[in-house]
């Protein structure tokens, strides 16, 4: 887009904007905003609040695992809870948080008054709103929720009689998984057509903080990917509805009767839900990356080490990404010349996220001295501490042979969970304690934080490693009861250490939650600028006001002028100009 | 707002021992686990390789783990000692470029090996079975595997999908008298050690995963298509297949037995086998999917 283009479309934002401002209702202000701000921030109370959903199903998980003849749920309900949990987890929390820091920070972070779109903005998040409340519902339905697995493959998601787990509540499952597509694509459509169009003079595609890198990224995936998810959930429905036969083949013997589909494929299912489904977890952990890149700066006071390969880096991942989904599939009954493809896109990604993760460790480097273990800083740590086992872990999976042994087993449940649950999530926190006081104009208590951090690491590390060996044992994913099965008689003692690794993380999260919510009402006001950050977000007040600034900033220089000779201070906001540096201060 | 002076240095110096301390943890814990419950014995020839890929694919994780989490941990176990210095002297602005460049290089390398070694294994491991494997039909269905083996003459009977029922789960052609021999057993898998031993894998109503852990050995059982594996056992013994799919609600019941014994304990058993079904004794299960879930916790 030219840059009259852009000019235009920043100006009719800001009419938007600059209209609706001290005329609103309590509807349109905080309900049905138009505020990319309080957008992010509904998006952010909703994924904490399914957070706390999948958290009490993990919870109700590790209990039956630890405890399994305590009859606290019948196999039905456990295969429930584990198809919720994932879901849950995966679609309706984690997937949120691209949107909610994306939503919140990239306007502020590149001069813009607001998204391009506001309304489609505000029609992104209205379209998630029946995504949630149908997933919930479906746990109220004659039947229960859906069992089949986060995965939900057919013919087993698409056949009701096939299992309690596949009624009703599969098809609510599918609704709500396609509310959620439609509400990504609002979102990251808005986010790309931003980032290209609304940089304020001088942010140019160089000068983008990491943060925004990643989520400029991410929202790429999301958009390529989102729909295939989409196709696929509306096969899967008319499977189920309608009579068609997308998924299964013919004379399928189920319950004693033989079922009249025909011509169906099975592995179809497959291809179109990993193909989302493989760009999908890495639209988790881009946008982690590229903030704990940009916490990195701030608490180590120097410029991130390698800006340019890490945005080679994450866009390599981000190109990669769409390459790599059958290594999901290797024992479909896929050709090993097929699999050896497979293999080699999913170990050549790790090179361009190699590259990345090399490039932030060697900015702890760069900054030792002079480090300040703030709490962000400590979850950004935390973060790079557990993407590197999940990431070594997941070499394994990647690998064909290793694979024939690991699939379906609990290596697999730890590895995806050392990556996105405890990765990705610590991202976030690192996120959350981070821009809290941009959000919300008060600071999170520090003492509270650094508690929350110190249990929860170790006790994340507790939880899942003993998975690992459960898997190197052979044990399979979404077992019941594992005491059917000789080889794993060893199994229990395991289990129940795992549990009670994973009650003391659960109950440590309340620590965060109080400290979110005390701090919210009772913490003290903060700043415009607590961590002393060259980002734009840091010029604008705490919180900012509808349409950011007074007059939209204007921009000098990268986000990384950290320990610069010249600075009265240690660093440039990106606003101070280069010429007349010396001797100014800063707020 | 951010901590700073000798106590966030402190901080941080704690912040690394965290991390040299989960290091640790980690190593030694997965030693132990390893030495005391690792992957079951090893039962047949093909599994040997599998064996040698994650092997190789341990030790170099645990060389890079060891070394990451030890250097994310040294900048923070240097704490406050470098003094602080108010700035950083200038970048050398070649630096990103050469450690990207070498971590790139050293990646494809050493990945680039073990990817060969892999697909290698995978060629093998897929590659057309020897003649004279005994030849064995197997189906997931609802929460048993049922196998079906040729009779003395060697040879399966023909199947057609059409003439799948509940009671002719293989759709067994009825005309075709090759498969007038053949036995059919339920959960039970018997094999002569040393001989090669295919396995046509099929489901008959969702996906189940054909899984021997002893063998490492894991196909999944997909309606609709038909895949061969082979595998030559190489220990007698008795192992258990585990589904490695998720099934439905009795997924976790999906168990059955591999015995593996002489070439005359099987022509045994098989004599056994046959003689049962002419007597008419042997009947597919078809145990209802609700009967078969209520098998409390602990029963077989």
């Amino acid at each position: 887009m030219n840059e009259r283009g852009c000019h235009r479309l920043g100006v009719a934002a800001h009419h938007l904007i600059a209209d609706t401002a001290g005329t609103e209702t309590f509807l349109r202000r905080y309900i049905f905003s138009l505020d990319h701000k309080v957008i992010g921030i509904q998006y952010l109370v909703t994924a904490l609040f399914m957070a706390l959903v999948g958290g009490a199903l993990a919870m109700l998980m590790r209990a039956h695992l630890a405890w399994p003849q305590s009859g606290a749920l019948d196999p039905a309900q456990y295969l429930a809870a584990v198809t919720m949990h994932g879901t849950i987890m995966v679609l309706f929390f984690l997937t949120l948080l691209p949107s909610a820091f994306g939503n919140f920070l990239v306007p502020l972070m590149i001069g813009a008054r607001d998204m391009a779109f506001p309304v489609v903005n505000m029609l992104s998040y209205w379209t998630l709103v029946p995504a949630i409340l149908t997933i919930l519902a479906s746990f109220f339905v004659p039947g229960g929720p859906a069992g089949g697995g986060w995965t939900a493959y057919p013919p087993l998601s698409a056949l009701p009689q096939a299992s309690p787990g596949s009624g009703v509540g599969q098809t609510l499952w599918i609704v709500a998984v396609a509310f959620l597509c439609l509400s990504s694509l609002l979102g990251s459509l808005n986010i790309i057509t931003t980032v290209l169009a609304l940089r304020v003079p001088g942010m140019s595609m160089g000068r983008l903080p990491l943060t925004v890198w990643g989520l400029f990224f991410t929202a790429i995936m999301a958009l390529l990917v989102f729909p295939v998810l989409l196709a696929a959930g509306l096969m899967l429905l008319l499977d189920r509805v309608a009579g068609t036969s997308f998924f299964e083949p013919s004379h399928l013997l189920v319950a004693g009767q033989v079922l009249p589909h025909q011509g169906g494929n099975v592995l179809l299912f497959e291809h179109l839900f990993w193909f989302f489904g493989h760009p999908e977890v890495y639209i988790l952990i881009v946008p982690p990356l590229g903030i704990v890149a940009d916490i990195l700066a701030t608490f180590t006071r120097t410029p991130v080490f390698g800006y340019r390969p890490i945005v080679l880096g994450l866009g390599g991942v981000t190109f990669l990404s769409l390459l790599v989904w059958a290594h999901h599939m290797y024992v479909s009954g896929m050709d090993p010349l097929v699999g050896g493809v497979f293999m080699a896109t999913t170990i050549a990604i790790s090179v361009p996220f190699t590259v990345v993760l090399v490039c932030l460790i060697a900015t702890l480097y760069q900054g030792q001295g002079r480090i300040r273990p703030a709490t962000p800083l400590l979850w950004a740590i935390g973060m790079l501490s557990l993407m590197t086992t999940g990431g070594l872990t997941g070499l394994f999976l990647g690998d064909g042979p290793a694979d024939i042994y690991l699939h379906d087993t609990y290596w697999v449940v730890s590895h995806f969970h050392f990556t996105m649950a405890l990765a990705a999530l610590s991202g976030a926190l690192a996120g959350i304690s981070y821009w809290f006081p941009k959000m919300f104009g008060r600071m999170m208590n520090e003492r509270l934080g650094r508690l929350h951090f110190v249990i929860t690491l170790p006790a994340m590390y507790a939880t899942f490693i003993p998975m690992f060996f459960l898997g190197l044992r052979g044990m399979s994913r979404r077992l019941y009861d594992v005491s059917f099965y000789h080889f794993l008689s060893g199994a229990q003692p395991v289990d129940v250490f795992i549990s009670a690794s994973a009650f003391v993380l659960g109950a440590a999260q309340l620590l965060f939650l109080v400290n979110f919510l005390w701090s919210l009402a009772h913490g003290p006001r903060a700043g415009h600028n607590p961590w002393r950050a060259t980002t734009l977000e840091w010029t604008a007040e705490s919180p900012p006001p509808h349409g950011n600034w007074a007059e939209p900033p204007a921009v000098y220089r990268w986000p990384y002028d950290y320990g610069v000779p010249g600075a009265v201070d240690d660093y440039f906001p990106q606003t101070v100009p280069p010429a007349r540096a010396a001797g100014k201060t800063h707020a | 707002m951010a901590p700073d002076g000798p106590r966030a240095q402190q901080r941080t110096a704690w912040l690394g021992l965290l991390l040299v301390a989960l290091l640790c943890g980690t190593v030694l814990s997965f030693a132990a686990a390893i030495r005391r419950w690792g992957p079951l014995p090893l039962a047949s020839v093909q599994g040997r390789m599998i064996d040698h890929v994650i092997g190789t694919w341990l030790a170099i994780a645990a060389v890079f783990f060891v070394a990451a989490q030890f250097f994310l941990a040294l900048p923070l176990l240097r704490g406050g000692r470098r003094g602080d210095q108010a700035f950083i002297p200038p970048a050398l602005t070649r630096m990103p470029g050469i450690a990207a460049v070498t971590t790139v290089a050293v990646l494809l390398v050493a990945d680039g090996m073990v990817l060969a070694m892999s697909e290698a294994a995978w060629f093998r491991l897929y590659s057309a079975p020897p003649a004279g494997a005994l030849q064995i039909d197997v189906r997931g269905r609802q929460f048993t595997w049922v196998f079906r083996y040729p009779g003395p003459d060697g040879r399966l009977g023909r199947t057609d999908p059409r003439l799948i029922s509940p009671s002719n789960p293989f759709g067994r052609d009825p005309a075709d008298p090759t498969g007038a021999d053949d036995i059919v057993t339920v959960n039970d898998l018997h094999l002569p050690v040393g001989r090669p031993a295919t396995f046509r894998i099929s489901a008959l109503d969702v996906i189940h995963g054909f899984n021997i852990p002893s063998f490492r050995l894991k196909q999944d059982a997909v309606p609709g298509r038909l895949v061969t594996v082979w595998a030559t056992p190489d220990r007698v013994g008795t192992y258990e297949i585990a589904c490695a799919q998720l099934c439905g609600i009795g997924h976790y019941t999906m168990r059955g037995t591999v015995t593996v014994e002489s070439p005359r304990a099987f022509a045994k058993w098989m004599a056994s086998q046959a003689a049962a079904r002419d007597a008419g004794r042997h009947r597919v299960a078809s145990v209802p999917v609700a009967e078969r879930a209520a098998g409390t916790p602990g029963a077989r």
